[in-house]
């Protein structure tokens, strides 16, 4: 079963909504004791990096998360969350993964949100991309990137520069894209990552 | 490469759509849900909804249809009218909403725009503008179009984007329903001056009018209604052409 962990940053009704729509069961992670009744575990998050890291710290919960050995989703700030710092709000983060999130320069041919469907290609081979092919369109809306690194990119995307859509470290992944938002390919991933 | 969307627009009010909807294959052509699924399964990228309920029981319904919307639909969508306070914007998020779009309160209050952003980033703000010329200028409309205000288009679009909205929803009144095509002349203006996305809206009647505003304006997205809602124009179709034209497109 899949844990949604709760710490007040976002809306998680359409995730749980595409979740109950797969089939795929799931609860939520309130405490440290709530950990163990789950096979794996989701880090939503939408708005602020800066604001979603301080609730995450006041819930108690940071050195719990750096310590899993479950597989991890983040999910768009969630995935922030998993690296280093933010140039949101000059924000330390939890550094799981030692790369750095950033703004978009925005222009007039880029312009900043990066809203809509963007292609992602895989840079590694890994079952949470199974089934979806190389070049598929995923939903984006975010004004920060996590840089591009040969080490961590699972998935790469391109929007004035080339930057990570995914990452992944041992049991850790984070997509910057909505899965829940992200048409059948998007339900293909989350119906990957409930099998992982 | 990122898409340019096409977002067909659907009016409700009291949970049911409204306009005139012609889909074969509906059992129920008032079911706003139904109605989405359908589009979703079309290749539409994104919806809009716009609630134009006018009873005290406003937000209880919009609640419940954005729920409805979100338990079954895979793809974003915006929901827009009558949100006037923080509070509104909040229920409606919490029920699943991606975006909100707000027209005549930003205009009586352009503070609600900066309290928007600062609440729930500005990824979550669409600020919708109607405008209509009058004696060569673009001037801000309320009410749908019917009543002018002292403001002018592009000042008041760039105004919205510094306090923070993340996307402009700009519909041409003049080209509203006339089925003649977008208003390219300033669809250019103002995504040339702007960082932040801009649907374009009004006038869609072929889709050769699509293509002509991507090609003409570089706009981030089109949003049409009756062309979609009477199957005039079909989504794949309309698709086909836009890439055949080497308009990056989600197929």
């Amino acid at each position: 079963m899949t844990g949604i962990i709760l710490y007040g940053a976002g809306n998680i009704f359409s995730l749980t909504a595409a979740l109950e729509r797969l089939g795929i069961p799931y609860g939520f992670i309130n405490s440290q004791a709530d950990f163990d009744k789950f096979d794996r575990y989701i880090i939503p998050g939408v708005g602020h990096a800066g604001a979603a890291m301080d609730k995450l710290e006041k819930t108690g919960l940071v050195p719990v998360i750096k310590a899993l050995k479950k597989p991890t989703l983040g999910i768009c700030v969630g995935m922030q969350l998993l690296t280093s710092y933010s140039e949101e709000g000059d924000s330390n983060l939890l550094n799981i993964f030692p790369i750095k999130t950033l703004r978009f320069q925005d222009s007039a041919e880029y312009k900043v949100p990066h809203t809509g469907w963007n292609q992602v290609y895989p840079e590694k081979d890994n079952p949470l991309f199974k089934n979806i092919p190389s070049g598929s369109h995923f939903y984006f809306v975010h004004s920060y990137f996590i840089e591009y690194d040969k080490a961590y990119t699972l998935l790469s995307a391109n929007y004035s520069i080339e930057f990570s859509a995914s990452i992944w470290h041992d049991n850790f992944y984070g997509v910057q894209f909505h899965p829940e938002k992200s048409g059948v390919y998007g339900e293909t991933l989350l119906t990957n990552f409930s099998k992982l | 490469m990122l898409s340019k969307r096409i977002i067909p627009c659907l009016d409700v009010k009291d949970g049911r759509t409204v306009k005139g909807v012609n889909f074969v294959d509906l059992r129920d052509a008032g079911d706003p849900v139904e109605l989405a699924w359908n589009y979703s399964r079309q290749g539409a990228d994104e919806l809009v909804f716009l609630d134009i309920t006018a009873t005290v029981e406003r937000r209880k319904t919009m609640v419940e249809l954005v729920k409805a919307v979100a338990r079954q639909i895979n793809i974003p969508f915006t929901i827009g009218g009558g949100i006037n306070e923080i509070a509104d914007a909040d229920a409606l998020l919490n029920a699943g909403a991606d975006k909100i779009s707000i027209n005549s309160a930003a205009v009586r209050n352009p503070a609600l725009i900066d309290e928007l952003a600062k609440a729930f980033g500005v990824q979550f703000v669409v600020i919708a503008v109607d405008t209509r010329r009058i004696d060569d200028k673009n001037i801000v409309h309320l009410n749908g179009g019917r009543l002018p205000t002292e403001r002018q288009t592009l000042e008041w679009i760039k105004e919205a984007e510094s306090r923070g909205a993340g996307e402009i929803l700009l519909t041409s009144m003049d080209h509203d329903g006339t089925k003649n095509g977008f208003d390219n002349g300033l669809l250019k203006t103002v995504n040339d001056a702007v960082h932040i996305p801009v649907i374009a809206s009004g006038g869609a009647g072929a889709v050769q009018h699509f293509v002509d505003v991507f090609e003409k304006t570089n706009v981030d997205a089109a949003l049409a209604a009756s062309v979609f809602h009477y199957g005039e124009i079909l989504i794949p179709d309309l698709k086909a052409v836009l890439k055949s034209n080497n308009i990056e497109v989600r197929i």
